[in-house]
């Protein structure tokens, strides 16, 4: 056996430490990367929670949008809602999906600390939630006029995030609309 | 019914997130046709791992994702009788490989595949190294004559 | 005022600590004995002074005292009193104190029975293990204080422990699998003595061994609990399930094995120094490291503590200044404890070998599985999971190997044998264990399992080799008499061998004839299961004293016959609003019965899953089998060496010892 030989369990070690130190300072491991993203939005068809329509995935395209999954049930959900009516009122579009909710309880929700929406997507059984790879409400999702996801969000949208990641990326988007 | 059910699942996702580990068996009365898609159902519940959880596969799982990602694998198999595979996709395409608990082999995973025999065979060469290295002829005692002496000494000479 | 004691033994601990890394040390270099004698005192201290912090900890537990932060999060009131004294080590802080208490305990026990040694050796092991515990001691006084107080407002009602932590298996665990962690610290600190001085001989080995040994027959029991907790306690029928911290804790044992195998090469025959005191090394750093993949966060596990960077942080230097001094020192002084002995090919020292190397290569395995996540997400190439099915398919092959090593290992003698008398001893073995397993597992269930066959084959082929190993070594004196002369580190050796051949049958015929089902089930409903049937008799309420609980009754038949009730549970702790299952078990050498509730579901029906395990049971009795053999080797008189009359002899060798180091 070389001399060198014996340096090897350090080496191996120090790789080691060297990659622990970098899980260490990762970003929260529980956060899934969505393989959606820069995919365009699944297909379905369904009604609208404020009016007796149905909407497709293909409806929506023509404008850059927020998409985001809520519930009435979802505590988080309620805590978020204030910055997005703050992020409406600014002049961004969002559109909810009403995850796994029932209308009645949605629209009491809505009615009474009031709606940030466009519109809402009645996603009762959570089949659009599901194909859009949705583990933790709520999240959001940045779609393009071309209703291709280009950013998605887990867990609550706070003002950080929001300033500092999607809403450059929003306005972005909007240029390129433009073009 | 369905509202404790959520609550249960909210408190769940709650327990999750402050770090403390909740953990109590799923046990689901899924009806099948046939026993081999019984034990489809229960290989697919062990093979996914829950996008939420902090390490559980679905089958393990309360919370409602995996609720849910059961149902579809149920749904799945009992009426598009789709094969393991089809499910995976399924899930792939949704979800990334990290639902995936048997990882895909590719170039990424080669090493994660092929390590342990790569690693046995290196300690295969290393003892090949050292027999090589061997006298063979006949094995030599009076090498470990001094160092017997010395415990014999160093145990006051009472051992055998 | 209480609490505050325990944080003043806590410094006062430390301050010891640190006094017991320099003096001894420092005295060995000078030879002043003075200055090495301290070494022992220190320790005794420190122990003290830990253990009055620990007890100050429990009384805070015992007296409700919800002003100790740690307290208030992990007791209440209503939380019965075996279990607020075990909560003492159901969090982070608290055990970690644990931890270092059997740390020191540890350093106190060697103290106390190293006056044989020389004493140069003993006050370096005992620097070693001083610095071990500065380390920890450090850690919980700057990061992780389980005395802090909440004032001037403390809290009425604490928030309970954990309603997975309150269980007789959770009691036992943690203090079980502690020992084992911290006891590798024995060796790891004789390791570094013995580089240190640059000398390593067979009484070197002689003394490290038994406390190696020890310490990996208290890692075999924590691992055995904790997975037999896994099994009756989350419901789910499983016994091993691949987590982090499980891993986290199978990579010492798997490491610790393979040194307690090298270490009966360098005591016997005087080789594989520097490979041995690597191995002591790696068993000890690997412990560390399990103790940081846990309380760091960094990997996701469903037993982690919650995370926190700075912990991690500390720890992750602690493990580099302790590890990587210690592998740098490896690195400029192994080559001074190289051995030179020579053995044939065909030798118990190959074998031994052997296994070492599978061992070391199935604990590689299991760290790369482990780590790799890990490596992927940093590298930025994607997130993917490697859990149970990856796991299980490398791991049993590596299992095998070493159980077809095992054969040949315990027939083949020291030094040298012929391929021809080898060949004789092995080949009927062979052909009766090839055979039987075929037979058996085309007889003992209409499926034909190759997996199982294989297994099973193995097990013969284990147990014929060990009983052909004590047919030779009692061949010249009659198998009686020949089978009381032999000392008890040769039957410890079988038994945990046997131990071995017990948990592969527990774990491939549980794996492998395990039937399963799911069912709605009404009250008086009947459901058959494999060779028994079920009925279900319903539910009803029970409070406990922290919970309620829904308690099932379900009465298991055979041939028609009634052959035992089960009381599979389902809690919900008050306090923390948590349901937990309890599983009903019928337990029985050859299957355990096993059900868990589900769900209500209306109408007085419920979700039931109902198991039944073929001889799910062997798999901990050979664990404690294992253990038992370790502890019958440790017993063998052959280490309690007697301790000599005349005081000048042990300088007189401690120099000898310490003659290496120049």
């Amino acid at each position: 056996m070389k001399r060198w030989t014996l340096f090897l369990p350090l080496g191996f070690f120090l790789i080691l430490c060297t990659l622990l130190l970098a899980g260490l300072f990762m970003e929260d491991k529980t956060v899934l990367r969505s393989v959606l993203l820069n995919r365009p939005l699944p297909e379905f068809s369904l009604p609208v929670l404020e009016e007796e329509r149905q909407v497709t995935q293909d409806e929506m395209k023509g404008q850059v949008y927020l998409l985001n999954v809520w519930g009435s049930w979802c505590p988080a959900c309620k805590a978020e809602h204030s910055q997005l009516v703050n992020i409406a009122s600014d002049g961004f579009s969002i559109v909810g999906i009403n995850y796994k909710d029932s209308p009645e309880l949605a629209l009491n929700w809505l009615s009474h600390s009031g709606s940030p929406y466009l519109y809402n997507i009645q996603d009762t059984d959570g089949r659009l939630g599901l194909d859009l790879g949705v583990y933790g409400s709520p999240e959001t999702f940045l779609i393009d006029q071309e209703g291709v996801i280009r950013y998605k969000h887990v867990g609550i949208l706070d003002g950080k995030v929001w300033n500092e990641k999607v809403k450059p990326l929003y306005e972005m988007l909007e240029e390129e609309a433009k073009l | 019914m369905s509202v404790i059910k959520r609550l249960s699942g909210l408190l769940m996702v709650f327990a999750l997130l402050a770090g403390v580990n909740n953990a109590y068996a799923v046990i689901e009365t899924y009806e099948f046709d046939s026993v081999e898609q019984r034990e489809q159902f229960s290989r697919m519940n062990d093979v996914l791992r829950c996008p939420l959880c902090q390490n559980q596969s679905i089958g393990e799982s309360n919370a409602p994702i995996a609720n849910d990602l059961r149902r579809e694998v149920h749904r799945l198999i009992t009426d598009e009788q789709a094969s393991d595979s089809d499910i995976v996709d399924f899930m792939l395409v949704r979800y990334g490989d990290f639902v995936l608990y048997k990882p895909p082999l590719d170039a990424r995973t080669a090493a994660l595949w092929f390590g342990p025999l790569f690693i046995l065979l290196i300690g295969l060469f290393v003892l090949f190294r050292v027999f090589r290295s061997i006298n063979f002829s006949e094995p030599d005692e009076k090498m470990n004559q001094q160092d017997q002496e010395t415990l014999a000494k160093i145990l006051g000479g009472k051992q055998s | 005022m209480i609490p505050e004691l325990g944080l003043l033994a806590l410094i006062l601990a430390t301050c010891l600590a640190i006094l017991q890394s320099i003096l001894p040390l420092v005295g060995s270099f000078t030879g002043q004995v003075r200055w090495m004698q301290t070494g022992k005192n220190l320790a005794i201290g420190q122990f003290f002074m830990v253990l009055l912090s620990f007890i100050c900890l429990v009384y805070a537990f015992l007296t409700n005292d919800f002003s100790v932060s740690y307290v208030a999060s992990n007791s209440s009131t209503l939380l019965p009193v075996i279990y607020k004294i075990t909560a003492t080590w159901g969090g982070h802080e608290g055990s970690l104190l644990l931890w270092i208490l059997t740390l020191v305990g540890w350093g106190m026990a060697i103290a106390l029975r190293s006056e044989k040694l020389p004493l140069v050796l003993s006050s370096r092991v005992l620097a070693v293990l001083g610095m071990v515990s500065v380390g920890f001691l450090l850690f919980i006084l700057l990061t992780s204080n389980p005395f802090t107080r909440i004032l001037p407002f403390p809290p009425m009602e604490g928030s309970d422990l954990n309603p997975l932590l309150q269980d007789f298996g959770m009691i036992i665990h943690p203090p079980l699998l502690y020992m084992g962690y911290v006891g590798f610290a024995a060796a790891f600190a004789f390791a570094i003595a013995a580089l240190i001085g640059g000398q390593l001989d067979s009484a070197w080995a002689r003394w490290a061994r038994p406390w190696t040994t020890v310490a990996w027959v208290f890692l075999t029991a924590g691992i055995a609990v904790g997975s037999w907790w896994a099994y009756y306690e989350l419901g789910w029928g499983g016994w091993w399930f691949w987590d982090p911290v499980e891993n986290a804790s199978l990579m010492p044992w798997l490491s610790g094995t393979a040194l307690m195998h090298s270490l009966a090469v360098t005591e016997k025959r005087g080789l594989f120094k520097s490979w041995t005191l690597l191995l002591a090394i790696a068993t000890f750093s690997l412990s560390l490291f399990g103790t940081f993949l846990v309380r760091s966060g960094v990997l996701t596990s469903v037993h982690a503590f919650a995370s926190d960077p700075t912990r991690g942080l500390f720890i992750l230097i602690y493990l580099l200044v302790v590890v990587g001094a210690s592998l740098a020192l490896f690195a400029l002084k192994a080559p001074d404890v190289r051995s030179t002995i020579r053995f044939g090919l065909l030798s118990r020292e190959t074998l031994l070998l052997v296994n070492n190397v599978v061992l070391v290569a199935s604990c590689a395995t299991v760290l790369l599985g482990t780590m790799f996540p890990l490596l992927l997400d940093a590298l930025d190439l994607g997130m993917i999971s490697v859990g149970p099915p990856y796991f299980n398919t490398v791991f049993v092959p590596l299992a095998m190997i070493l159980a077809f090593a095992l054969g040949f290992g315990v027939i083949l003698n020291w030094k040298h044998n012929s391929t021809q008398w080898l060949m004789s001893q092995v080949r009927w073995i062979f052909v009766v264990s090839a055979l039987g397993g075929l037979l058996f597992s085309l007889f003992y269930d209409s499926r034909f399992l190759i997996s199982e066959a294989l297994a099973m084959g193995l097990v013969f082929w284990m147990v014929l080799a060990m009983i052909r190993d004590i047919q030779n070594k009692t061949r010249n004196t009659g198998l009686l008499q020949g089978v009381r002369k032999l000392k008890p580190a040769f039957w410890g050796m079988h038994l945990a061998h046997l131990g071995v051949a017990v948990c592969f049958i527990g774990v491939a015929l549980s794996e492998g004839y395990s039937v399963q089902k799911d069912l709605r089930m009404a009250p008086g409903q009947m459901a058959e299961v494999g060779d028994y049937a079920f009925r279900f008799d319903g539910v009803s309420r029970k409070n406990g004293p922290n919970y309620v609980s829904d308690y099932g009754r379900v009465t298991a038949f055979r041939d028609g016959r009634e052959i035992g009730v089960l009381n599979p549970e389902k809690r919900l702790y008050v306090v923390q609003q948590m349901p937990m299952t309890e599983a009903g078990i019928n337990a029985g050498l050859t299957r355990d019965l096993y059900v868990a509730l589900g769900e209500p579901l209306g109408d007085g029906s419920w979700a039931v899953r109902l198991y039944v395990k073929p001889f799910v049971r062997w798999i901990w009795f050979g664990s404690i089998l294992m253990s038992l053999g370790g502890l019958l080797a440790v017993s063998d008189r052959r280490y309690r060496v007697r301790v000599r009359k005349k005081i000048s002899q042990p300088r007189a060798t401690g120099a000898s010892l310490a003659g290496g180091q120049a």
